[in-house]
């Protein structure tokens, strides 16, 4: 029996751990709260209509989050298109074709991705993808499918596409490595099923793994769409920073993470600083409510705990 | 021998064979598509990186532009110091609320606590950039180093704690029994032989922790701020190689530009050194084992 | 191997002409009769598994349109058998095979002969039920007919029903055949499976022990289905469990570390086997 004198530090380390512990909760509860509390006057002055209001100018002290909202959408909806198919598609090759030597090397290649900071993707947007953008995909597109009204319109390279393709990239690791997670996870009964009633590979693919691991797949797809949310460096960089709605993908944009990013320490009035801040409660807001949107599907198919992220 | 039914006809057994063979190769190109940004970035770091990266590089300070010889000693040295203080920030805390996970939460605690952590994980960087600006750039009235530390700690907090509680998950039960049979304090059970055992596993989450928070940009932008100079006082604003190259890419400027590419050099080559530590050490922790 | 005597079988399986049963006459009497239908016709049959023989020079005549029972000891090749005779075992990386297999006098490993065709001819029930979750119990007896292009009302209901039927699952079902194939029962499930594997019609289904995970209930209705379905099928069964091969079987091999030790009429083995080794594993005294 331990004696009262060995109790204490006991007790005491225990509760430092839990103090430790809770400091999750507790950055949670602050995030939220000096995010409402940095906007209440923007929240008090323009009400819900903060959000739906398009306009944004700090010369007469108005402030609307639409622009924003709508590049943020579209830009990270953009990133989806491109990146879900791509690294579905990657994670199929890696578990159900490549050859074992080839799956290591992808993977690290695939993790190296991951480790690229955000700033450098932006640094490589301005200087290599955007220069091969204007003067080549966006001639060749607006070439072919000029007759959309995404496709049309003057040519500056930084755009709404161009942002697209940038976080495509950079959700892209998430995106694969998950996939992949989820398609291991499908028993392999599945696809010998599938195999002994003499389906092809595709077929195999298509009635035994996809039908299977769609739901986590539809988890990988709402996760990666939490990160390209709050992706601010690289879209900062190459997504042009003009406050429109536009419908050509080739025009400038602008996100909720950019315009914070570029006019934070630019506001020069109170107003001006609380609508910024506000921006940052309805990333967040989303961002959040997305992730735990994802965290919650992908618990699902796997049952025993969400996969590791990271 | 018995014909059998439903035999697809030839041409329709052909036309399911292509089909699976298209698909095969379409996703062979996917992958390829995958992994070729990777290589065309560290290309471009390399061409336009190494051309401006120069003994100067490491040692001057920023210079004005058409001045030869600038560098980002400053930037490289503020990245070191803001880590540091990242790290003094976000070790404790992580890993003490992954030993709380680990050794004393109940099961449902645990389950809300982890769940916290993911959510945490999903807040914008640039989020954390605005509430440590409120926290500590408005109360003293001044950007500083030490807010810049603080908004990178914060982030390491959820990733270090997961990756804790992971590891000294593994610790066999038998040692603590062990030790507690002999009469040890719980908590000297704990820090003396749960923590020293998996205290690999804790550097290495450690270490994947600052490797991912050690090119972020956006937190700085409103706490660290940036600095031209040698920050001689944490109170006051520091230069970091991701805010440096960001101001340095976005200027107009081709010298600046050719700095930049260098310094973006520099810090993929920081971020993968740590990722190779990572790796020798996880590949001697699965020897062990 | 070097522990026990080298059996007579696996001499006379070098033999590519002689069918491999043993020259004894216990066994012998169970012989194929002469003018019997063969369904696997097998000769000299080796497999590796990389650098592990996993056959050896097996020869057998599987006769068609009757159940025949494979045992052995668990590691014997009883089941790396029968993956070979769909091709499945292509899927395991690394396997490398010699000899002939021949399935109703068609080469199963021809130069341009499809292992998709092949299984499509010959079906397979696995150890665990394995009904596609995302698929009700009607569309999982008819993907195998969908995926070979038969998109007739008439022939896909038909088909349903008579599959349903063979697999004596139809009255369990035929009230909600809208419902996930997985809501059944394992038992239930496993039948699900063997209707699956009927419904494109295979002239052989393979069984790798279909009853292991099973109650006595389930698996005795499993091996009432297996007397019916001999009728029109071949069946080839691979079991760890002697009775149900003595119960449901006409024909018995023993595999033993790779190699056919002893093949011949079920009744003959489980009484009379020709070989020691058969005798001491069918008595219970290994494996």
């Amino acid at each position: 029996m331990p004696g009262p004198g060995s109790r204490a530090p006991d007790i005491a380390f225990k509760w430092v751990a839990a103090l430790a512990a809770s400091m999750i909760i507790v950055l949670i509860v602050l995030v939220g709260w000096q995010l409402y509390a940095g906007s209440r006057m923007s929240l008090s002055k323009f009400g819900p209509s903060f959000l739906w209001s398009s306009e944004w100018d700090p010369v007469q002290d108005k402030y609307g989050a639409l622009p924003f909202i709508f590049g943020t959408l579209v830009s990270s909806l953009l990133a989806l298109l491109i990146a879900v198919p791509l690294g579905v598609a990657t994670a199929i090759f890696l578990t159900e074709l490549a050859p074992q030597k080839l799956r290591q090397p992808i993977v690290m290649a695939i993790e190296m991705l991951a480790a690229v900071p955000s700033v450098i993707f932006g640094l490589w947007g301005i200087f290599v993808l955007i220069p091969w953008l204007r003067d080549h995909l966006f001639v060749w597109l607006r070439h072919y499918f000029g007759f959309l009204p995404l496709f049309q319109g003057p040519i500056y390279g930084v755009s709404m596409l161009a942002a697209g393709i940038v976080v495509a990239i950079m959700i892209l690791p998430i995106i694969t490595s998950i996939s992949r997670e989820i398609l291991r996870s499908v028993p392999n009964l599945q696809r010998e099923a599938a195999y002994a009633l003499g389906a092809t590979r595709w077929e195999v693919l298509k009635i035994a793994v996809l039908s299977y691991a769609r739901r986590g797949l539809f988890g990988a797809a709402v996760l990666g769409l939490g990160r390209a949310l709050g992706e601010t460096m690289a879209v900062t960089m190459v997504i042009g920073n003009r406050p429109q709605i536009s419908a050509s993908l080739f025009a400038p944009g602008y996100t909720l993470a950019s315009v914070i990013a570029n006019e934070f320490t630019e506001a020069t009035s109170d107003l001006y600083l609380n609508s910024l801040f506000e921006l940052g409660l309805v990333l967040m807001g989303v961002a959040i409510m997305v992730n735990i949107a994802a965290q919650v599907m992908l618990k699902s198919m796997t049952g025993s705990g969400p996969i590791k992220v990271n | 021998m018995a014909a059998s039914p439903y035999l697809p006809t030839e041409r329709f057994a052909r036309w399911r064979k292509a089909k699976s063979t298209a698909v095969t190769c379409v996703l062979v190109l996917c992958a390829l598509a995958v992994i070729a940004p990777l290589f065309l970035v560290i290309y471009f770091l390399i061409v336009h990186g190494s051309s401006s990266i120069d003994i100067n590089f490491f040692t001057q300070l920023p210079k004005p532009t058409g001045e030869d010889g600038g560098g980002m000693a400053n930037a490289i040295v503020g990245t070191m110091e803001l880590l540091a203080m990242a790290s003094i920030v976000g070790v404790p805390l992580g890993v003490l609320g992954g030993i709380y996970l680990a050794e004393y939460g109940s099961d449902k605690a645990n389950d809300w606590l982890r769940f916290a952590a993911d959510v945490l994980n999903g807040v914008p960087s640039i989020v954390w950039g605005m509430v440590v600006y409120l926290m500590l750039v408005v109360p003293f009235k001044t950007f500083s180093a030490y807010a810049g530390g603080v908004a990178l700690g914060l982030m390491m907090v959820p990733l270090v704690m997961r990756t804790t509680e992971e590891v000294l998950i593994l610790v066999p039960q038998s040692y603590r029994e062990a030790a507690l049979a002999l009469g040890v304090a719980r908590w000297k059970v704990i820090m003396v032989i749960v923590v020293r055992t998996a205290l690999k596993g804790i550097a290495t989450g450690v270490i994947v922790a600052l490797a991912r928070i050690a090119g972020e940009t956006a937190p700085l932008l409103f706490t660290a701020l940036g600095n031209n100079f040698w920050n001689h006082n944490l109170k006051e604003p520091i230069a970091a190689l991701p805010l440096q190259i960001f101001a340095y890419a976005i200027s107009p400027y081709d010298d600046w530009h050719r700095q930049a590419w260098a310094g973006a050099l520099v810090l993929m080559a920081l971020i993968l050194a740590l990722n190779i530590t990572v790796r020798i050490l996880s590949r001697d922790r699965t020897h062990n084992h | 191997m070097s522990t026990l005597p080298e059996a007579p079988s696996a001499r006379a399986s070098s033999d590519p002409i002689r069918v491999a049963t043993t020259p004894n006459s216990a066994a012998t009497a169970g012989l194929p009769v002469e003018n019997e239908e063969v369904a696997f016709d097998i000769r000299n049959f080796s497999l590796w598994y990389g650098q592990r023989q996993a056959l050896v020079d097996v020869t057998i005549k599987i006769p068609a349109r009757k159940v025949t029972a494979i045992i052995g000891p668990s590691g014997c090749g009883k089941s790396t058998f029968l993956r070979a005779l769909n091709r499945m075992h292509e899927l395991t990386p690394g396997t490398r095979l010699e000899g002939s297999l021949r399935h109703f006098g068609s080469d199963l490993y021809g130069p341009g002969v499809e292992a998709v065709s092949i299984r499509r001819r010959v079906g397979m029930v696995f150890q665990k039920s394995n009904p596609f979750p995302t698929m009700s119990i009607a569309e999982n007896v008819l993907v195998g007919l969908r995926l070979n292009g038969v998109r007739d009302k008439a022939v896909l209901q038909e088909r349903l029903e008579k599959s349903l039927h063979m697999a004596a699952l139809w009255d369990e079902v035929k009230d909600h055949l809208n419902r996930p194939g997985t809501s059944l029962s394992g038992g239930q499930q496993q039948r699900l499976c063997i209707a699956r594997s009927l419904a494109v019609q295979p002239e052989t289904l393979l069984m790798d022990e279909p009853c292991s995970a099973l109650d006595p209930l389930a698996t005795a209705k499993i091996e009432e289905l297996i007397q019916t379905l001999r009728q029109e099928y071949t069946v080839v069964i691979v079991t760890h469990n002697m009775q149900q091969a003595a119960r449901c079987s006409d024909r018995t091999a023993f595999f033993y570390m790779g190699k056919l030790i002893e093949f011949g009429n079920t009744r003959n083995m489980f009484t009379n086997p020709g070989n020691p080794q058969t005798e001491a594993y069918v008595s219970g005294r290994f494996g």
